[in-house]
């Protein structure tokens, strides 16, 4: 469950935030999590209902775009497609396999009101 | 609430030391604000009558917000606070070189067993240390304090997972020494601990052969992210189904860099090939 702490991570950084910018409340949450960053984006947003109770984020929708994962092989350099770490290069069955992306847990932006 | 000193922080980690009853020390006091913020009881009626999800755009007039509506790009790593605690951990043990490893693994794989076997080995060359990592008890963190070296318990509480934060509370309770040795016992799970950096050199996973040779493929995130895999107690090979050369191809497909162990720490097998890996790093580092 380390949807909670995280949930609890991204409302700290997000009302730092809207406080900088002197917002009154925060309408919406955007969020990016690949599909191999190992977090489960429908446990985080519930998580993230909870955590925001009695923040500035108690009424944010949370969005989240999910990425998908691309490999690129260390020996010929072909990139393709990946659903997780143990990826074989479809051009020379190597698995010197580098993720390029899909590992990306990042929040995106805010929406504020002030 | 504490059940110890009676405060108010409710699941928050705790620091314990073994034979000091009296001793704990709460992690989260001033560092985590976010949950406790003050509510105004006008604001959480006024959030209540649109607390319906999917109908956020008050399209039906019935509500008018004063003032602008902006968005502003933050792209920042969540996990960005806590790896930034992570880095000055790091930076802190290589001012003092100390060589810091983070052992991870599934309850019951022999963590803690490994340390009270290593450790009475690698006293005799480098002072040595540990931070314990469990939801409860100071078990662990007694069993090496019993082998004299400076230890502390960090009671996650209803965590499951040290983050670089609880870590460096913990150093500050710890007095290391320079050019030493620093094991931390993350808590058993092979999931969560994975995605937080505490500011180790390396990350150890430990396996047994008791656990079944698909869990590298079951278990990948924290296979991908460690430098090292233990698989421990060989001893148990002739009694169980475990195809050690499966379990291993398994654990190099989801990480190709990871350097391989084959341990008991009962017997003491294949431990001296591992301690001599160690001691090299050591050396190096």
């Amino acid at each position: 469950m380390h949807e909670m702490s995280i949930a609890l991570s991204i409302i700290e950084a997000v009302e730092e935030k809207a406080r900088e910018e002197g917002a009154g409340k925060i309408s919406g949450v955007d969020l990016v999590i690949g599909k191999i960053s190992g977090i489960e984006p429908e446990s985080l947003k519930f998580c993230f209902s909870a955590a925001a109770k009695g923040t500035l984020a108690e009424d944010a929708v949370l969005m989240v775009e999910e990425p998908e994962g691309t490999g690129e092989c260390g020996d010929c350099g072909m990139r393709f497609p990946v659903t997780f770490y143990y990826a074989e290069c479809p051009g020379c069955r190597s698995l010197r396999v580098k993720i390029v992306s899909g590992e990306e847990f990042l929040i995106q932006s805010i929406t504020i009101e002030e | 609430m504490c059940d110890t000193c009676g405060c108010s922080s409710d699941g928050g980690a705790v620091l314990r030391k073994p034979g000091e009853s009296d001793y704990h020390v709460h992690v989260s006091e001033g560092a985590h604000g976010h949950a406790h913020t003050h509510s105004h009881s006008g604001e959480e009626l006024h959030a209540e009558d649109h607390h319906h999800e999917g109908h956020h755009d008050h399209g039906d007039g019935s509500h008018h917000h004063e003032g602008a509506v902006r968005k502003i790009v933050l792209e920042q790593d969540v996990l960005q606070k806590n790896n930034l605690l992570a880095e000055r951990n790091r930076g802190y043990f290589e001012a003092k070189n100390i060589f810091v490893l983070n052992f991870l693994s599934s309850p019951g794989s022999g963590k803690t067993s490994l340390l009270e076997k290593i450790i009475p080995l690698m006293q005799q060359r480098f002072p040595v240390a540990v931070i314990e990592g469990d939801q409860q008890t100071t078990n662990d963190a007694d069993r090496i304090h019993a082998l004299g070296v400076e230890v502390i318990q960090i009671n996650t509480g209803s965590g499951c997972h040290l983050d670089a934060l609880m870590v460096n509370r913990a150093v500050r309770e710890l007095d290391l020494q320079d050019n030493s040795l620093l094991c931390i016992e993350n808590v058993g799970n092979l999931v969560c601990p994975a995605l937080f950096d505490l500011g180790e050199a390396l990350k150890v996973v430990i396996i047994s052969v008791t656990e079944g040779d698909d869990k590298p493929l079951k278990y990948p995130t924290i296979f991908h992210e460690a430098d090292i895999c233990i698989l421990n107690k060989i001893d148990l090979l002739p009694y169980v189904e475990f195809d050690v050369a499966k379990c291993r191809e398994n654990a190099m497909r989801v990480n190709h860099h990871l350097e391989w162990f084959e341990v008991s720490v009962k017997s003491g097998e294949g431990l001296a090939v591992w301690l001599e890996w160690l001691e090299k790093r050591l050396v190096r580092h």
